[in-house]
């Protein structure tokens, strides 16, 4: 049984460069060169799952979201 | 703004030009000695376009079918499914709302102010209709405060309906602010609900909740004049012009390099280079921007092609809002897309960070690439920030600077040769031949 999968993605008006998700997350975000998130667009696979919604909490401007698509 | 484009749509075409079939929407315009500038009053209107049937019911799905019949795809840019749009929009949560949009920011664009400022009513009639598809009770025309013969139009026009053929329910013309991004649908939306026009992340879209929170139609003010005429003359009518796949005529921008700019009525599949010759060259051409400052650069080689959506895809390019910008044999397509760069940069909405600092940059680079001196990572930094400014912006914005960039390098690729060897060719040091406006608003950082 396929199961639903989530994708992070940023709300970039929201967004202000902080980049404290790719430090908590570096196996999945990456800054630009001006410390802009670069987000990979695959589902987050369940290794990450602990550390991704850690990234989400720990957004100071709460631009940084899951989201659930229906498997 | 400054409007880049004459008013010459009244001048007989050059003797050689090849004939192209039945204006529909500037019927009136395009016969020789008609005098241009005449604004239609509803009784004129009237003479050519009969007043079109009236709603059985609400909403009027019969239309919605129709304008599906007929193949109409928006006129504003994205060439989005009309009827798709209205089928959704008068199924939405909530009693929806028609919002004309007329802004045309876009630079090099001047068909939707012509067709607001010389056919007010049939724009009129279009959002009508469209609003009785819908079942909307209400109507939001939004036109640029930079273009004061369009909203005077409108608002004259609007005025003589009210005695005569009351519209049953309010049509409000909004003034926006200048600004390319004021145009773009969320912006818009967000800027007739008393906020600044500046874009809002989606979803929701506008059709799910737009104006006042309830189902929005935008549509652009070309396709709305051609709903008016499918609503008239019927589906298989509209059909006789354009192709197949992409029925209908289309108004179309011609500026740059050609004698008589201005606007011009085509049926979709129009040979680009018909369409060229007609506004008359000027000596030999290197390259046209097919689509505006958001286009593609398609090289002379490719003029053969058929201006729509399918014809232009082997160039990467597509219609867009309907724009030709001529660029002539000599000029330096990497220097006239370098100034487009600077003016997107300064057009930005200042949002999103990509497109805040990535666009200032993206321009920087290719300011040097079309003067030098050109860095010595060469192409490289160029590209990668083009990849990674994609998508990454609230609205499209930041694609359609990405979108012309490249268009720029892959029509131009001797030139970028030689500029990077140090060798800019002449005409880079020429006057501009695509006039771009001073960006109307600054982003000023935050």
């Amino acid at each position: 049984m396929a199961r639903d999968t989530e994708t992070l993605e940023v709300e970039p008006i929201a967004c202000v460069g902080h980049g404290v998700c790719a430090e908590l997350l570096p196996e999945w975000i990456r800054l630009d060169d001006w410390g802009y998130p670069i987000i990979r667009k695959e589902a987050i696979p369940p290794e990450l799952m602990v550390q991704a919604k850690w990234a989400v909490s720990n957004c100071p401007a709460l631009a940084l979201h899951l989201r659930r698509k229906k498997a | 703004m400054t409007l880049t484009v004459a008013r010459t749509t009244n001048r007989p075409p050059a003797p050689d030009a090849p004939a192209i079939p039945g204006p529909r929407l500037l019927a009136h315009m395009h016969p020789p000695g008609v005098v241009s500038g005449t604004w239609q009053s509803l009784a004129e209107h009237r003479t050519r376009y009969p007043r079109p049937p009236t709603p059985r019911a609400k909403p009027w799905t019969e239309l919605i079918d129709a304008a599906d019949q007929a193949g109409l795809r928006g006129r504003g840019g994205a060439g989005f499914p009309t009827a798709v749009k209205m089928r959704t929009v008068s199924r939405g949560r909530g009693r929806p709302v028609v919002l004309a949009n007329g802004t045309e920011g876009e630079p090099a664009s001047y068909k939707d102010k012509l067709l607001l400022t010389y056919q007010p009513h049939l724009v009129l009639d279009g959002a009508l209709l469209a609003a009785a598809a819908v079942g909307a009770d209400r109507v939001v025309i939004g036109v640029e405060q930079t273009a004061p013969d369009a909203l005077a139009a409108m608002g004259r026009a609007l005025a003589e309906r009210a005695s005569v053929e009351p519209a049953g329910i309010p049509v409000d013309v909004v003034a926006t602010p200048a600004g390319y991004v004021t145009g773009e649908e969320t912006a818009l939306v967000q800027f007739v609900n008393g906020g600044p026009a500046l874009p809002t992340t989606a979803p929701p879209r506008p059709f799910e909740k737009g104006v006042g929170k309830r189902p929005t139609l935008v549509q652009n003010v070309e396709t709305l004049a051609h709903v008016a005429q499918i609503a008239r003359n019927g589906a298989a009518w509209f059909r006789q012009s354009g192709t197949p796949d992409e029925p209908g005529t289309a108004l179309v921008t011609v500026t740059g390099a050609v004698v008589r700019a201005g606007v011009i009525e085509v049926p979709m599949g129009t040979p680009l280079e018909t369409i060229i010759e007609r506004a008359g060259p000027v000596g030999r051409w290197a390259a046209a921007l097919v689509g505006g400052f958001f286009g593609t650069w398609v090289p002379a080689a490719q003029f053969n092609l058929p201006f729509s959506r399918a014809g232009l895809a082997p160039a990467g390019a597509s219609p867009g809002a309907g724009i030709v910008i001529v660029l002539p044999h000599g000029a330096c397509g990497l220097s006239e897309t370098a100034r487009i760069m600077a003016w997107y940069a300064g057009e930005t909405a200042g949002q999103c960070g990509p497109c805040i600092f990535g666009l200032p940059a993206l321009a920087g680079e290719m300011a040097a690439l079309s003067h030098g001196p050109v860095p010595a990572q060469g192409l490289g930094r160029l590209q990668r920030w083009a990849s990674e400014v994609e998508g990454r912006g609230a609205c499209k914005h930041p694609d359609g600077a990405v979108r012309v960039l490249r268009s720029a390098l892959r029509a131009f690729p001797h030139d970028v040769e030689r500029h990077l060897q140090g060798q800019p060719c002449g005409g880079s040091f020429a006057l501009p031949v695509i006039p771009v406006p001073r960006a109307a608003r600054n982003p000023a950082g935050r």
